[in-house]
């Protein structure tokens, strides 16, 4: 045994000596980055269920896949052109799952779920049973909230196509205003799954940072006098009603917009796994369990995507800036139509809770309960705000599946 | 895309969005004025029932103006606490206890000065 020679080639195969092949470099800026990530979720608890898997993923996928020639390492967890390959009309391996089995690393296998919109569904069916729609009900107003809300997602498209984004891509950037990170990487995975690992981030980013994003667009356009108003108590919403709710949005969303029966599909079977009283079993594991193994699968998968030599280009740079406008711009809309239910109803609606229309439950709803109670110590527009952030994440799919039936 | 098209189709989107919510507002009203009329017809036809209560309870009913809620224990006295103050400790107690709330029987809460 020759011990120098091994010794050379343990070397020329280490991750180390990768940083100084063709573009490695990069690789080391995506570990700063998702040391960057790591900090976030631990330290500042941005989202840390999902972000700690992310910048694992992330760092995972960059310690080892160094790029020779446009073909991934042999070690490599997560390989790009295998999925590249499953895309490509013109490749025997287009839509084979099977040669993604067979040549993939774990991540490759674990992402399968993400492609097939299996997690994205997963999550939504414990979203679904951990959501109590009763504010919703109770406040049914409350919808046209969730749909203003939705005006950042179109901006952000307009504004992609702009930018030179494709059609495709452009709707994938734009549902980042939706503020809602499985519908995101639903519909990335579907029209753009190139960019999910920026989108998958900013969405989530964003969603960690909406206590910053929000209040000074809330201060900015309301009044002090509006942001008093004390909202009138939520009649009590009957039990038969909690039930009938899922089976009629299920039928009426799924019958209006076809493309949207995997989210609101799950979403509403989940709801009703927990408002029918007779599955507690189930609904508990999908609101546990489930939920806790979906996100371990979820949050590492889309950090794999994460790949230094995509990702650290021109074009992330532009969706985070455009994921920020779609935020500003969902916040905008749903304050908007929150003043003008304001007037209509001579005051009696504080305009607050129109901010929590951008989905992300429920931290938007506990912005508007805090600027609410800053404005005036008594005010108690947590539930009221329920309302509007859980018809969010309705309008969210909605879009989404109205963005999908337009570029599928 | 040129920016026409996706001009049209933005505000398009919004649009299918805004009627999608709007009319499952509609819906979801119609259903909570059906439920809202069937819930007084029952109230309506439960009243004469708790018109005859039993003889002990009868001095603690005419007390209190308000309805008691079904299972509920009665009413809690309050001295110089407000309703919504009542509700939050009411909350508080029941989550350090970590039992639920409607196994507690509050009998009083008083702000002591």
């Amino acid at each position: 045994m020759d011990i120098l020679e091994t010794l050379r080639t343990l070397i020329a195969d280490s991750g180390f000596a990768g940083f100084f092949v063709e573009e490695g470099y990069k690789n080391l800026i995506m570990i700063l980055i998702s040391f960057l990530l790591l900090y976030l979720g631990i330290v500042k608890k941005f989202e840390p269920l999902l972000l700690v898997g992310i910048a694992f993923g992330c760092l995972l996928v960059n310690v080892s896949n160094f790029f020779s020639g446009g073909v991934s390492s042999p070690d490599a967890l997560y390989h790009p052109e295998l999925w590249d390959a499953f895309l490509d009309h013109d490749s025997e391996f287009y839509h084979s799952y099977g040669n993604i089995m067979a040549n993939g690393g774990l991540l490759d296998i674990l992402y399968i779920g993400v492609k097939s919109g299996l997690y994205p569904s997963l999550i939504f069916l414990g979203v679904g049973a951990m959501t109590d729609f009763g504010p919703l009900l109770a406040n049914p107003k409350s919808l046209l909230l969730g749909a203003a809300a939705q005006m950042g997602v179109f901006l952000a498209f307009f504004g992609a196509v702009c930018l030179g984004f494709t059609g495709e891509e452009s709707a994938s950037i734009g549902i980042i205003g939706g503020a809602d990170g499985p519908t995101a990487i639903f519909l990335t995975t579907r029209l753009a799954p190139h960019l999910l690992g920026p989108i998958a981030i900013a969405a989530y980013s964003y969603m960690a940072l909406i206590p910053m994003i929000q209040p000074p667009l809330m201060k900015l356009l309301t009044t002090e006098k509006e942001r008093q108003v004390v909202m009138e108590q939520n009649r009590t919403v009957s039990k038969t009603e909690k039930i009938i709710f899922p089976i009629v949005v299920a039928v009426f969303v799924i019958l209006l917009l076809p493309s949207t029966a995997p989210l609101i599909g799950c979403l509403m079977l989940g709801n009703l796994w927990k408002e029918c009283g007779v599955t507690e079993r189930l609904s508990d594991t999908v609101q546990n369990a489930l939920m806790n193994i979906v996100t371990v699968f979820l949050g590492i998968s889309v950090g794999a995507t994460t790949v230094a030599s995509r990702f650290l280009s021109l074009e992330t740079l532009k969706i985070v800036c455009l994921g920020l406008i779609a935020f500003c711009f969902s916040t905008v809309g749903g304050l908007l139509v929150g003043k003008l239910m304001y007037k209509l109803s001579g005051g009696k609606i504080n305009p607050l809770i129109g901010s929590a229309g951008v989905s992300a439950v429920p931290m938007a709803a506990r912005v508007s309960q805090i600027e609410g109670q800053k404005a005036n110590p008594k005010n108690f527009l947590l539930m009221h705000a329920m309302g509007p952030n859980v018809a969010g994440v309705i309008g969210s799919a909605i879009a989404a599946g109205f963005l999908l039936a337009v570029f599928k | 895309m040129n920016i026409t098209d996706a001009g049209i189709t933005a505000i398009f989107g919004y649009m299918v969005v805004f009627a999608g919510l709007l009319i499952l507002m509609i819906v979801i009203s119609v259903m909570g004025a059906y439920f809202k009329s069937k819930e007084k017809t029952t109230v309506k036809s439960v009243e004469p029932v708790q018109k005859k209560p039993s003889p002990n309870k009868i001095p603690k009913l005419k007390k209190v103006n308000k309805p008691v809620a079904r299972g509920s224990a009665g009413h809690v006295k309050l001295y110089d606490v407000s309703d919504k103050e009542a509700a939050m400790i009411m909350a508080i107690v029941a989550d350090t206890m970590q039992k639920p709330i409607n196994e507690l029987h509050f009998i009083s809460i008083r702000e002591v000065k």
